[in-house]
């Protein structure tokens, strides 16, 4: 415990020197994100310096270990960083499908060769991965997957198409998984990696009903995937055929990241601050709409306590293994509840597409990104089916 | 604190859980009593047993011969108080005057501490005087009147008020009705004169007294705390109980999610167990969230409150809103996806309907307390 309280001691004083104030300023727009990747550029030198202090501290993975760019905390040390920097706003120095999704597959499943190649890079942030899961007629029935890698030996040739890959026109690098055996459903696909500047692999925007389209159709014409990338580095991860494993084992981390468990504002109470937003707009919460306000409020912190619990039990293993499912059914769920909530105080203004006031419609946009939040990794009728099947034992399910 | 129970508290659980069970359960306990219009509500020879297994001491201090235990571990019997419907003094002897208690001077401590660790003394609470909670107001007068006070009003929903030794009431000092200063406490002992119950028995069975008292005479050793300052004592008795309530709310929901979650993998109909279809899966599995997520927020109001921390406050009322909220969920769901049999008294599922209605609107309903959480938040 002293141990701890002198870590935060040292974490304080170290964020104090090394956070800019421009990057304790809340995130407003796309570009106060980054992303890292092959042809990423800074938006100000204040987040190029903020990233790589926390790189040189391992504070991009602060639980990975330090042999593959991360800090080695322990969980209650990443949970006082974590604490430390919400206490500042600051913001995260980076952000990465491949810290949240393929590192810890890779922790899990890698070769040692794997782990110092890749993790180092994602750490680093030099290489942007995107997720090939979804096809246009393999979405909840994801196993049900047809882009075909046909084995040449050393090497597959890969056709078919992804649908949904989120930023895949801005990756480097694609997780992708692909059928590599058609008389085995389950125990057919691999789970490969491989560059997008592949010769074969195109994509194509998808446009949002919010406006935004960093999704993507990606298509695979004839894509030849070595399958090494050097001694013990394998192009796949786990075994070959067996890539559902590892597919399953990170839509678990992905539903984690969806659900919010670990913090950030779609927990969070919102009617204080509403009522506050209401009055610079001239106006008071209606009564019925302050009820509402408040119900969502015992909900949103009741989920914040659940959201606490599961990442404590994690930790230390109390968490039943579908836990995440009910945590992204639910998280998921009350976000779309918080955005009809701010468009309503927000009234005629929120529905503003293109304003100064709105900082280009910043509301109604968020408002709309929120509804695939119930899709994307998992529908929630999915998640329910999961609930009823692995936690409730119901039959059939 | 990581918000799960530690090894001594996962031991009191297994404990408490087989106690409840064993003893508790709703055959010996519940419809026992139930069905010999028992006039209290409860049976006695529990709370002694309750009392041998350390439970209605846990909350006071060592020094006075309790377990100096924390609301975790309360919360931990409640929560079994809770899934097996045992009717019991519990939350208001054990929790609410013995929090009350805690502010007492060493002479009352003295003279009912001991009982209520025996498990020989059952208290009540007499707060509200309208249909819904509402501790903001307190009508009932306590006058100046030689060495002590003279106290005239009256008070509604007084649980176990006809069974109870000694009954801790709110009553006014000085001030307006609505006024936050001018309160004190009293404990008031079962005999004194003037002092009238009239007992009506709930919907779950248990009894409760709608409470009068006439020109009733106590000595000045009868206050609890600081005359005319007892509203922080009030407010510290409330918190308790509310915690303590949500705790017993996780239970009663835990309790009708189980048993429907069984019935569901039981009944056949249309030549299939009914909880193979999705309709219900999904239903089921939404219930499920909203239990476990009123069950996080109670645990963490509970350590928030044996912490000391200035949050417990909101935090108690945003788990008695959402357990109340989730506890209304399972008890629906529950005599729906029972079908007919749900609506038959030979059932379980029907009683954790009426216990889940009489516990919600103890100490404010959902209603009450999500306004609560909106005024703590300052809107
Ligand atoms: C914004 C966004 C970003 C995404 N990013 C990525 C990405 O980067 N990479 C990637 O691979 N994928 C991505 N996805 C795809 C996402 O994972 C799929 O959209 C999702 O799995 C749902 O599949 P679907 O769209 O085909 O819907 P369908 O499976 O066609 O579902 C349609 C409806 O039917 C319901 N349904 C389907 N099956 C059942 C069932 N058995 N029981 C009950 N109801 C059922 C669904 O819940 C849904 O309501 C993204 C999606 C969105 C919206
Ligand atoms: C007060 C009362 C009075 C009644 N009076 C009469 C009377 O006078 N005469 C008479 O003949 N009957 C009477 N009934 C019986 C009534 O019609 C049945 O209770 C009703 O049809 C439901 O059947 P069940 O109780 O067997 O429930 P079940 O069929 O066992 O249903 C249990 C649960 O499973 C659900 N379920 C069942 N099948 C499906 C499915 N395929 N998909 C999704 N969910 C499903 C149900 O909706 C329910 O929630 C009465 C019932 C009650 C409660």
């Amino acid at each position: 415990m002293a141990d701890l309280e002198q870590f935060r001691t040292e974490t304080r004083a170290w964020l104090e020197a090394n956070c800019p104030p421009e990057m304790r300023e809340p995130v407003r727009g796309e570009d106060d994100i980054y992303w890292g990747g092959r042809n990423a550029t800074f938006k100000n030198d204040a987040q190029k310096a903020w990233l790589e202090a926390c790189i040189a501290k391992g504070y991009t993975v602060p639980m990975w270990p330090k042999e593959y760019g991360g800090a080695g905390l322990s969980a209650p040390e990443a949970k006082v960083l974590r604490e430390e920097m919400g206490k500042i706003g600051a913001r995260p120095p980076l952000s990465s499908f491949g810290i949240w999704m393929l590192g810890p597959a890779l922790l899990h499943f890698g070769t040692e060769g794997q782990k110092q190649r890749f993790l180092n890079e994602i750490a680093r942030g030099e290489i942007r991965w995107c997720q090939g899961y979804s096809e246009p007629g393999s979405g909840s029935d994801l196993v049900s997957l047809q882009t075909f890698g046909e084995d040449k030996g050393d090497h597959w040739v890969v056709n078919g198409q992804k649908i949904w890959t989120s930023y895949a026109d801005h990756a480097d690098w694609i997780f992708c998984l692909v059928r590599t055996d058609k008389e085995n459903k389950y125990g057919g696909i691999t789970f490969m990696l491989f560059d997008m500047a592949s010769e074969g692999v195109t994509t194509k925007p998808i446009k949002l009903i919010s406006g935004s389209s960093p999704f993507c159709e990606t298509f695979f014409d004839n894509v030849k995937v070595p399958k090494s990338y050097g001694d013990d580095v394998p192009a796949y991860v786990g075994t070959i055929n067996r890539g559902w494993d590892v597919a399953k084992y990170l839509l678990g981390h992905e539903r984690e990241m969806i659900s919010g468990a670990d913090g950030g504002e779609r927990q969070a109470a919102i009617g204080a601050m509403m009522k506050r937003h209401a009055a610079r707009l001239g106006d008071d919460l209606d009564p019925v709409l302050r009820a509402e306000l408040a119900n969502f409020d015992v909900d949103a912190l009741a989920y914040a306590a659940m959201g606490e619990k599961f990442l404590d039990e994690i930790k230390v293993g109390k968490a039943h293994p579908a836990q995440p499912n009910m945590m992204k059914y639910a998280g998921t769920e009350l976000n779309k509840r918080r955005h009809e909530l701010m468009m309503a105080v927000g009234g005629s203004r929120s529905l503003e597409w293109e304003s100064e006031a709105t900082e280009g419609g910043k509301p109604s946009k968020s408002w709309l990104r929120t509804k695939a939040n119930s899709i994307e990794g998992g529908t929630s009728e999915v998640m329910l089916n999961v609930i009823a099947k692995r936690i409730l034992d119901l039959p059939g399910a | 604190m990581p918000l799960y129970h530690n090894e001594d508290q996962a031991m009191l659980a297994d404990t408490a859980r087989g106690f409840m069970a064993e003893e508790g359960n709703i055959a010996k306990q519940l419809r026992h009593w139930r069905d010999r219009n028992c006039k209290d509500g409860f049976g006695h020879a529990l709370w002694k047993q309750m009392a041998e297994m350390g439970f209605t001491g846990m909350l006071v201090e060592e020094a006075d011969g309790g377990l100096g235990m924390g609301h975790v571990e309360a919360g931990i019997v409640l929560e079994e108080i809770g899934r097996n419907l045992t009717p019991s003094p519990f939350l208001t002897s054990s929790v609410l005057a013995a929090t009350a208690l805690k502010h007492g001077s060493d002479d009352l401590k003295g003279r009912y501490l001991p009982g209520l660790i025996a498990g020989d003394s059952v208290f009540a609470v007499a707060i509200d005087e309208t249909a819904k909670h509402r501790p903001s107001r307190i009508a009932t007068r306590a006058d100046k009147s030689g060495n002590g006070f003279r106290l005239n009003g009256a008070k509604t929903f007084v649980i176990h008020g006809g069974s109870a030794d000694m009954v801790v009431v709110a009553a006014r000092t000085s001030g307006g009705d609505e006024d936050a200063d001018g309160i004190t406490l009293f404990a008031v002992p079962k005999d004194v004169a003037g002092l009238s119950h009239d007992h009506v028995r709930l919907v779950d069975s248990s009894m409760a007294t709608h409470m009068r008292l006439d020109g009733v005479e106590l000595d000045g050793d009868a206050v609890i705390g600081e005359i005319d300052g007892g509203r922080a004592v009030l407010d510290a008795m409330l918190l308790a109980g509310r915690v303590g309530a949500a705790a017993e709310g996780v239970g009663v929901a835990r309790g009708a999610m189980d048993m429907t979650v069984d019935y569901l993998k039981q009944r056949k109909q249309f030549g299939k167990l009914i909880g193979e279809f999705q309709a219900l899966q999904h239903r089921a599995s939404h219930l499920y969230s909203e239990v476990e997520i009123a069950r996080a927020a109670t645990i963490k109001a509970q350590q928030l409150l044996d912490g000391g921390s200035a949050h417990a406050d909101l935090m108690a009322s945003v788990a008695k809103a959402k357990v109340a909220k989730a506890a209304r969920l399972a008890v629906q769901e529950g005599v729906q996806m029972h079908g007919g049999i749900g609506m038959t008294d030979e059932y379980d599922i029907g009683l954790y309907m009426k216990r889940d209605r009489a516990l919600a609107e103890f100490l404010g309903d959902a209603h009450f307390h999500a306004n609560r959480v909106a005024e703590l938040s300052g809107y």
